[in-house]
């Protein structure tokens, strides 16, 4: 209680001190300065450290972001929190919540027009650290319909195909997936084997391939698939479910992302008429466009579960009571929730920054692949760290963090692997790419 | 239907933040606390704009008093489906003191300046539980008004023919009563359920127009006739005593002189 009452006295008083120190140096004319000094200090009224908002990320929002982000949060908290344990612990994917989302138009929320909300980059940044708050299940399937699926067809489709599908999209009607990854080139999308051969009699593409870990394929109704046609280029096409010679596979046994249906996309000698080409873009440009579209929602995302561990390890610690005193008296505790504390602002300043860069057309992909990286890598550093913290009680679902823990193993991994993006960032930074053996 | 809808809706303290009281004692902590919309008031308004989608109604109007932060309160109701809003100023000592009295004049008065066929409120505040406001500028309108109070179904308010109809829940089961319009009433918790502002209308409330008004333009006097005295926490709670036998409670309690 002294040592307490003492330590106390000691934070209070340092600025006092300095200010006597000070004083005393100067000699007879002090007192006077010091007085001057103490009565304005008395006038500006102390600003309190809100370790929920260390850096006040809240007053850099418009009243707008603000509103979409509490609106978004109660959805959340109410009708996504009391679905997750369950849904994760049996492996179920509820289709539901996107016709939810859908209703909220949550869905594409950057697009203008079509039945999209035409908000800002910041505001899905914000809405994407809400879901993810609760499960990065939930936010991949979101980010994959939004980023992955209406952002290439608003980005490079036609108006048709435009008017065709992003409503439906928009109100959930209709799940998307994107086709991109291969069992056999993951990392390397540019030497996919999934082929596309075009035929002048039928004016269809022959697809043929196999895609797999497509977040949603299992119950999507279109799978946006890119395939090399024959002049070697990449193009992106819209399969439809129901065309022959194309199924989606469940893949079983995965203990990431529970929440949300992963499976495989594959293509024998599918039909597709022409008229589902994606005609403006062509090249790896195509994919990667929407995968950094994808990335900056992680980005934000990413630290929306770190939150959660952080806030959830703070309550545990602060209630569990070892040895006589709550574990939140602890140094190794208090050490790692100020290690969380502080990546986690400074993660949130940064992709505050990068949203507004966005918004003004003045980034790059590699403003992302920075801050995907280092938002996954930080936010799985902090669920392992929270999940330790909880002691055995950590490792049981109820508790949500172990859950967290698995479920940034993927994320880290998806949307360009941590050492990708570092290969990405370092070719910028020194002019020499690294992805590959040869100069 | 041309009716037009008035709600009123007020600004407090988060229902999920602990309240602290002032060290001074005259009030609770409201600085840096974070503030909503009164629950009560979200049903109010989700109320009309549920009678507007019934197109039972035309225009839906919310109105706050206070300072200049309660605009985020009605720039909510604006994102739930409101058209327009009113700002009605009031702020430093004219605030802490402004009371269900001094909201109703300022109800009353307009509703009749912006010819309102229907007044829509929250049964009470949270912050000051009053349940004063909707009975009073009623009666300074000499409107009928009434509580639908909570009905597990569908507790309705509908308009028909001129006439309010407002079902609800009663001990033996459900009265349905027809009132005259113009017409207060005040929502009760289960009413309905609040909808989440969508993405779209959150932006359309941008554009929506908030009028700024000031209770004199209005020809209320905003002074208070009540003067808080002093605001406390409730007493700590004291721990109990457990007793072994109905003979010794019987004992305590005489000993207390409760019996």
């Amino acid at each position: 209680m002294a040592l307490r009452r003492a330590l106390s006295r000691l934070l209070v008083n340092s600025q006092r001190c300095s200010l006597i120190s000070v004083s005393r140096a100067q000699g007879t004319s002090a007192p006077a300065a010091y007085e001057e000094q103490a009565k304005k200090a008395a006038k500006t009224p102390k600003v309190q450290f809100n370790w929920r908002d260390a850096l006040d990320l809240e007053g850099l929002l418009t009243e707008e972001e603000i509103m979409i982000r509490d609106s978004f949060r109660t959805y959340c908290q109410e009708k996504l929190m009391p679905r997750i344990l369950m849904a994760n612990r049996n492996e179920h994917f509820h289709r539901e919540i996107l016709n939810e989302m859908g209703e909220l138009g949550v869905l594409g929320p950057t697009i203008q027009g079509y039945g999209c909300a035409g908000t800002s980059y910041v505001a899905y940044g914000l809405i994407a650290r809400e879901v993810e708050r609760v499960d990065s299940g939930y936010r991949s399937v979101m980010s994959v319909q939004s980023s992955l699926v209406m952002h290439p067809i608003n980005a490079y489709g036609t108006e048709a195909q435009k008017q065709k599908y992003l409503p439906k999209l928009a109100r959930g009607e209709i799940l998307g997936c994107f086709g991109l990854t291969e069992p056999n080139h993951g990392s390397d999308p540019g030497g996919m084997e999934t082929k596309a051969k075009y035929n002048p009699s039928s004016r269809t593409y022959t697809i043929s391939g196999a895609k797999t870990w497509i977040t949603n394929s299992p119950y999507a109704d279109i799978c946006v698939v890119w395939a090399k046609c024959e002049d070697g280029r990449v193009r992106g096409f819209v399969l439809e479910r129901g065309m022959n010679g194309l199924s989606t596979p469940k893949i079983e046994g995965k203990f990431s992302l529970r929440a949300s249906a992963t499976g495989m996309i594959l293509m024998d000698e599918v039909e597709v008429p022409e008229e589902n080409l994606l005609p403006h873009v062509s090249g790896l440009a195509g994919p990667f466009g929407c995968l950094n579209n994808a990335r900056y929602g992680i980005a934000w995302g990413a630290l929306g579960a770190a939150e959660f561990c952080f806030h959830a390890a703070r309550q545990y610690t602060l209630d569990r009571i070892q040895f006589g005193v709550p574990l939140a008296r602890n140094q190794l505790i208090q050490k790692k929730m100020a290690d969380m504390l502080t990546e986690i602002t400074i993660g949130l300043q940064s992709c505050l920054q990068l949203g507004r860069l966005i918004d003004q057309k003045k980034y790059n992909p590699e403003m992302i692949s920075m801050l995907k990286r280092n938002s996954c890598g930080k936010a799985l550093d902090i669920a392992r760290q929270a999940r330790d913290m909880l002691g055995g009680n950590g490792i049981a679902d109820e508790y949500h963090i172990i859950r967290h823990v698995l479920n940034l193993e993927a994320v880290n991994t998806y949307e360009g692997t941590h050492d990708i993006h570092a290969l990405i960032l370092g070719r910028a930074i020194t002019g020499l790419q690294s992805f590959t053996v040869g100069k | 239907m041309s009716a037009r809808v008035l709600v009123g809706v007020k600004r407090v303290i988060d229902y999920a933040v602990k309240i602290r009281v002032k060290p001074d004692r005259t009030g609770v902590v409201t600085d840096g606390v974070k503030h909503s919309m009164n629950p009560f008031c979200e049903i109010a308004v989700e109320e009309a704009v549920k009678l507007k989608e019934k197109k039972l109604v035309k225009e839906v109007v919310a109105v706050s008093c206070g300072p200049q932060q309660v605009q985020e309160t009605i720039r909510t109701a604006l994102a739930m489906g409101a058209d327009r809003g009113i700002h009605v100023e009031v702020s430093g000592k004219d605030y802490e003191t402004l009371g269900p009295l001094q909201v109703s004049k300022i109800l009353a008065a307009l509703a009749k300046k912006e010819q309102a066929d229907l007044i829509i409120l929250g049964k009470q505040a949270i912050d000051d539980d009053c349940n004063q406001t909707g009975q009073m500028t009623a009666a300074l309108l000499d409107w009928p008004q009434r509580s639908p109070e909570d009905g597990t179904f569908a507790s309705e308010v509908n308009i028909e023919a001129d006439k309010l109809k407002v079902v609800r829940e009663i001990d033996g089961g459900l009265e349905t009563i027809k009132i005259n319009l113009p017409a207060v009433v005040t929502a009760d918790l289960r009413l309905n359920t609040p909808r989440y502002a969508t993405l779209p209308n959150i932006m359309k409330a941008k554009k929506k127009k908030i009028a700024n008004v000031k209770p004199a333009d209005l020809g209320v006097d905003v002074s208070s006739r009540l003067e808080v005295l002093k605001v406390d926490e409730p007493p700590q709670r004291q721990a109990g005593v457990k007793v072994e036998t109905v003979h010794d409670l019987v004992g305590k309690l005489k000993e207390a002189g409760r019996i």
